[in-house]
This record gives structure tokens, C-alpha cells and sequence, in this order.
């Protein structure tokens, strides 16, 4: 990609990222009262990380099958132990191992 | 005596974000990988990485990139994609300490991620050196494994960058499970939002919405609906 194409697309890429995270943060200066909007801040990222998560990663893998090995095996070590970057290193070696049986990849 | 203080609160951050820069070693790897794939040079890979540190938000700016002028476009997505920081942001304006405001706030906004921000919102009082501590370790984790995907990625069989496609979405889920595990609630939020999701993913009519648009309004739906219908207790969000 051209050098002049890639530095506009990336200011308007990091630009956007950056005052989207910063504004608020500068903004908001006291305490929120409202029960509701607490709730609502306090559901939102997981709601988000949720969403991003499934249906989208049946996708990513080149199978659902090897997907779906990753997904369960990333739930069950993520139930015992608080650990992001086990859970993430086991999963993947789940998703290699069982992309290996015949027949899985492609579906 | 508050200069000891903040180098002690900034060495407690460091050793707090090292598991999250280990983690971000390997998913940023997986987006090295895709940049290249996708027609970025290496170092375009590692600027994207050092400017932007998101995950999902820079995964989907690289493939509007492939096209030619699509600037209004990008800018949606990664609205879209991260409105959720201005939502943590907000948050974590609760928990700050006094004097972690104005320029500090400008600073510190540049690392809210999902894995820190979760890491910070365990602070009873947030201050400055610690969340800069967190942050330090997990940023250069994420250029430095940017920059090995980009330069390993062309090297390495597909079925093995298939399989590292997993890891981010990984992370994810072990960041949502342990929470699933102490609220109800939060299980109830997180299948409301697949729900819709899956809606957007598969429904025609639906399907046609972008990813970035489709991912934020499941979110801010299932919120919605659950800040209505299960308002959380006071001693829960602080």
C-alpha cells in the first residue's frame, strides 16, 4: 500500500480510536447517580465482548468444528482459572490438534 | 515521599499487566499475521499497532484499508467497533483518584483496552502511576508480537495462522466467563447479546449490516434491557 494512502486511512483509524477513549474520560468528572447508567456501564463491555465473540468466531478458524473444540475448551479453563493467557495459548493448540483429524477443515 | 509512592504504584502496575502483555504477545501476533495478509508492509503493521491498541478496532480498519477512499467508512467502523472504550472510559471516571485528571486523562485514555480497563476497574482507587505501570508491559507487548506476525507470518503453514486466529477470541472469553460465573445477570446480558448478534449474522434483511454496526447495537441492546430489567446493587459496580 502507498505510503500517502496508508498515513490518511491510519489518521483517521488512530484519531477516531483515541478521542473516542480519551473524550469521555476528560468529560465525565463526577460521580454518576443514576442506578440505571451505573447498570448500564457495568453490563456493556461484557454485552460487547460477547457480541464480537459468537457468532463471529465459528468463522475464523477455517472450520466451525475446530471452532467450536477452541470455544468450549476456552470456557472450561476460563470457568477454573483466571488466567487470559492460558486460556488463549490452550485454545489455539485445540483448534491446530483438532484441525489435524480428516475431514474437519473446510466445513 | 509521593514520588516513592507513585515509583512503588507504577512497579505494582508493571507486575499487574504482565499477564495481559503475554496475552497480547500472541493475539497481536495473530493481527501481524492478517495486516501482511491483508497487503500492509511490516512496519505499516507495527505503526498500525503502536497507534491504535485495539484488537477488534484494528483487525477491522486493516480490511477498509484494501479499498480505495474509504475514509467516512473507517471512520463508522471504528466508531462503532469502540464506542465501547468511551463506555469504560466513563467507568472508570467512577473509581479514579482526585488528582488523576486533565493531562493524565489525555495520557492514560490511549491504553484503555478491554483487558486493562478490566484490570483497573479492580482498583478500589485508581491513580495514575499504576494504570501508566499496567499499561506499559501490554503496550509493548502488542507491537512487539504485531511486528513477529508480520515478519513469521509469510513463514508459517496456514493451518497453524488458522489456529492462531483463535486467541483473540480466547481472550475474550476468558474475560467474560469468570464474571459469568459471579452474576446471573451477566450471563442473562451475555445471551441476549449472541442472540442479536447471531440475528445480524444469519437473518436476511439483518445480514446485510455492517459488522462494526451489528456488534454495537447487540451490545447496547442487551445493556439496555438488562440495566431495565436487573438494575445492579449498589456494592456490585463499586
Amino acid at each position: 500500500m502507498n505510503n500517502s494512502t496508508f498515513f490518511l486511512y491510519l489518521l483517521v483509524m488512530a484519531g477516531t480510536t483515541y478521542l473516542i477513549r480519551t473524550i469521555p474520560f476528560l468529560l465525565v468528572k463526577g460521580k454518576i447517580k443514576s442506578r440505571f447508567w451505573k447498570s448500564f456501564l457495568y453490563y456493556i463491555p461484557y454485552a460487547v465482548l460477547a457480541a464480537m465473540t459468537l457468532p463471529g468466531v465459528m468463522f475464523a478458524t477455517g472450520s466451525w468444528i475446530t471452532a467450536l473444540a477452541g470455544v468450549l475448551i476456552a470456557i472450561i479453563i476460563s470457568f477454573k482459572k483466571d488466567n487470559l493467557l492460558l486460556v488463549a495459548v490452550v485454545a489455539c493448540a485445540v483448534v491446530y490438534v483438532t484441525g489435524l483429524i480428516p475431514g474437519v477443515m473446510g466445513k | 515521599m509521593q514520588r516513592k509512592l507513585s515509583v512503588k504504584e507504577f512497579k505494582r502496575g508493571l507486575l499487574a499487566g504482565i499477564p495481559i502483555a503475554l496475552g497480547y504477545l500472541s493475539v497481536s501476533f495473530t493481527f501481524g499475521i492478517m495486516a501482511v495478509s491483508c497487503g500492509l508492509s511490516w512496519w505499516q503493521a507495527l505503526v498500525v499497532s503502536m497507534t491504535n491498541v485495539t484488537s477488534a478496532g484494528q483487525l477491522a480498519g486493516v480490511q477498509v484499508m484494501m479499498l480505495p477512499g474509504q475514509y467516512i467508512p473507517m471512520l463508522i467502523s471504528q466508531c462503532t467497533i469502540n464506542v465501547r472504550y468511551s463506555f469504560m472510559s466513563i467507568s472508570l471516571t467512577q473509581k479514579v483518584d482526585p488528582s488523576f485528571h486533565g493531562a493524565k486523562r489525555a495520557i492514560a485514555g490511549f491504553t484503555v483496552t478491554d483487558e486493562i480497563f478490566g484490570v483497573a476497574s479492580r482498583e478500589e482507587k485508581l491513580n495514575f502511576a499504576f494504570f501508566e505501570g499496567l499499561s506499559a508491559l501490554p503496550y509493548f507487548g502488542w507491537a512487539l508480537g504485531t511486528l513477529g506476525g508480520a515478519l513469521l507470518g509469510q513463514v508459517l503453514p496456514e493451518q497453524i495462522m488458522l489456529a492462531l486466529n483463535m486467541g483473540l477470541y480466547a481472550m475474550f472469553i476468558a474475560i467474560v466467563v469468570p464474571e459469568m460465573k459471579k452474576s446471573k445477570a451477566v450471563v442473562m446480558v451475555v445471551g441476549i447479546a449472541v442472540a442479536i448478534s447471531c440475528i445480524f449474522k444469519f437473518v436476511p434483511g439483518f445480514k446485510e449490516v455492517p459488522a462494526g454496526i451489528a456488534i454495537s447495537v447487540s451490545a447496547i441492546v442487551a445493556s439496555l434491557v438488562m440495566a431495565i430489567c436487573k438494575p445492579v446493587e449498589e456494592a456490585e459496580n463499586e
